[in-house]
């Protein structure tokens, strides 16, 4: 799940909500689609608590390649 | 050293009004007209417009009041319009600048920059660079933001602080450039070309705060509208203030009023995503729960139906079937005793009525020959000397035939 992007998460925590809204299905899997579903709630909080708008700065190399480096606020 | 109240030396204040005394006291200079471009050109809520009349070397302040704007048949003044102003000369002390005091303005056509942009504006609207089809939608939730502005903008920190507000998620990569003076054009086109060759980028914002219309011209020069036409990553523009429009805006896939705009329509507000968030978790717990008591509910009626099959409740049930049956017997059995007691009564009442010993109770006797037991019912029957026995009422006579 770490290597989900907060969208692909949220995407599948509303899956997990529509698929245990359909209601006709054994109990195991049931549980499977609820723990899943807490699981991605609980990661998308935390994506969103932890998120810090990461700046960064292109500059083209001496190879004339832009380069990603960071920026630095005057 | 000088002495301070020596008459060669004088206080700021006087010699603004001494300057001041001699411009109005020249009568060319208090009825004049001067021609130019209006620049920066404001109208406060008093009324009174302030702008600067420009030529490629000079420039001059200019106050038009309320009353004289009123009074005069001014056109609406606006950035880039050649003009003449008729008005007088004068000093305002209080900032020490030289002003024309304008009474009244002509129009001199369209000015140089607002021709400019207007032909450029026209050429590339029949290019179909402006066609609403060339329009990308963007990205409803982009990772990586490219910025192409002036690291050192205010206009950038306003935009950094939208982001960081609505989408900390979010990534961004400036790519820096100048934003205005006659290499900002070039640069900018350059800026865009890079964030493209680097291509991890998902919508770029070009931005750039509010000026002049000369300090945004860049926004309106060729090269920038061809470099946002040729970006294969959605672009959104944001420059200037909310009435300015550049060529820029017109090329844009998304045209923003301002930065702080333009960073605002490039990413989602997460604040109502944590809102959804909250509410799934929230389905998501009903859910299961109510799932769960269907379950139980379930599970309680089928072990009542277990029970009612469980050998025990069948032994009870056998067992009570039992009871009843032998109490069903008993009764039935008294039935018929008391039945058959009934009938032997009758029987005995009926034998009793026929018993002869009622008849010898009414006087009647019972005669029998003692030797063979025999009832004497005829004289022929006996002999003298037969012993018979006598039975009446209450007992038995023993006599002897004569």
């Amino acid at each position: 799940m770490e290597t989900l992007t907060f969208e692909e998460a949220f995407a599948q925590l509303e899956a997990a909500v529509a698929a245990l809204q359909d209601g006709q299905m054994p109990l195991e899997q049931a549980l499977h689609h609820y723990e899943e579903g807490m699981k991605l709630a609980h990661y998308c909080n935390e994506l969103l608590q932890k998120a810090e708008l990461r700046v960064q700065q292109l500059r083209v190399n001496d190879e004339g390649v832009p380069v990603v480096i960071p920026f630095e606020a005057e | 050293m000088l002495f301070l109240d020596a008459p060669s030396v004088l206080s700021v204040s006087q010699l603004s009004r001494y300057l001041k005394e001699l411009l109005e006291v020249n009568e060319m200079l208090q009825d004049i007209w001067v021609q130019g471009e209006i620049s920066g050109c404001k109208i406060y809520p008093s009324g009174h417009c302030y702008f600067t009349l420009k030529d490629a070397e000079a420039q001059l302040h200019c106050v038009f009041f309320k009353y004289a704007r009123l009074r005069s048949s001014a056109p609406e003044l606006r950035d880039g319009m050649a003009v003449a102003a008729n008005g007088r000369i004068s000093l305002y002390e209080r900032d020490g600048k030289l002003q024309l005091y304008v009474d009244s303005i002509e129009p001199l056509g369209d000015g140089v920059l607002f021709l400019r942009f207007e032909q450029l504006k026209a050429r590339l609207a029949a290019e179909g660079l402006f066609d609403i089809e060339r329009k990308r939608p963007l990205p409803a939730f982009p990772s990586v933001i490219g910025i192409v502005t002036s690291p050192q903008a205010a206009a950038l920190r306003d935009m950094l602080r939208v982001l960081r507000t609505r989408c900390p998620l979010a990534q961004v990569i400036l790519s820096p450039t100048l934003v205005q003076g006659a290499d900002a054009p070039a640069a900018i086109a350059d800026a865009l070309d890079l964030l493209n060759e680097h291509g991890d980028v998902d919508v770029i914002i070009v931005a750039r705060g509010g000026g002049s219309i000369e300090e945004l011209w860049a926004f309106n020069e060729e090269v920038v509208a061809r470099a946002i036409a040729r970006s294969r990553i959605p672009v959104i523009s944001g420059v200037g203030h909310e009435t300015d429009f550049t060529i820029a805006d017109f090329v844009a896939d998304h045209r923003a009023s301002t930065p702080t705009a333009a960073a605002t329509a490039a990413v989602p507000d997460l604040s109502t995503w944590l809102a959804d968030v909250q509410a799934h978790r929230q389905t998501l717990a009903e859910l299961m729960e109510s799932k769960l008591l269907d379950l139980a509910e379930e599970l309680a009626r089928a072990e009542r139906d277990l029970q009612r099959q469980s050998p025990r409740y069948q032994l009870d049930r056998l067992r009570q079937q039992l009871d009843d049956t032998t109490a069903l017997l008993q009764t039935r059995l008294q039935h018929m005793l008391s039945l058959r007691s009934e009938r032997l009564r009758g029987s005995v009442l009926q034998l009793h009525s026929l018993s002869p010993l009622l008849t010898i109770a009414r006087g009647y006797a019972v005669v029998r020959r003692d030797a063979d037991s025999a009832v004497v019912t005829s004289t022929r029957q006996v002999q003298a000397g037969d012993a018979i026995t006598i039975q009446v009422k209450d007992g038995l006579i023993h006599a002897q035939v004569q």
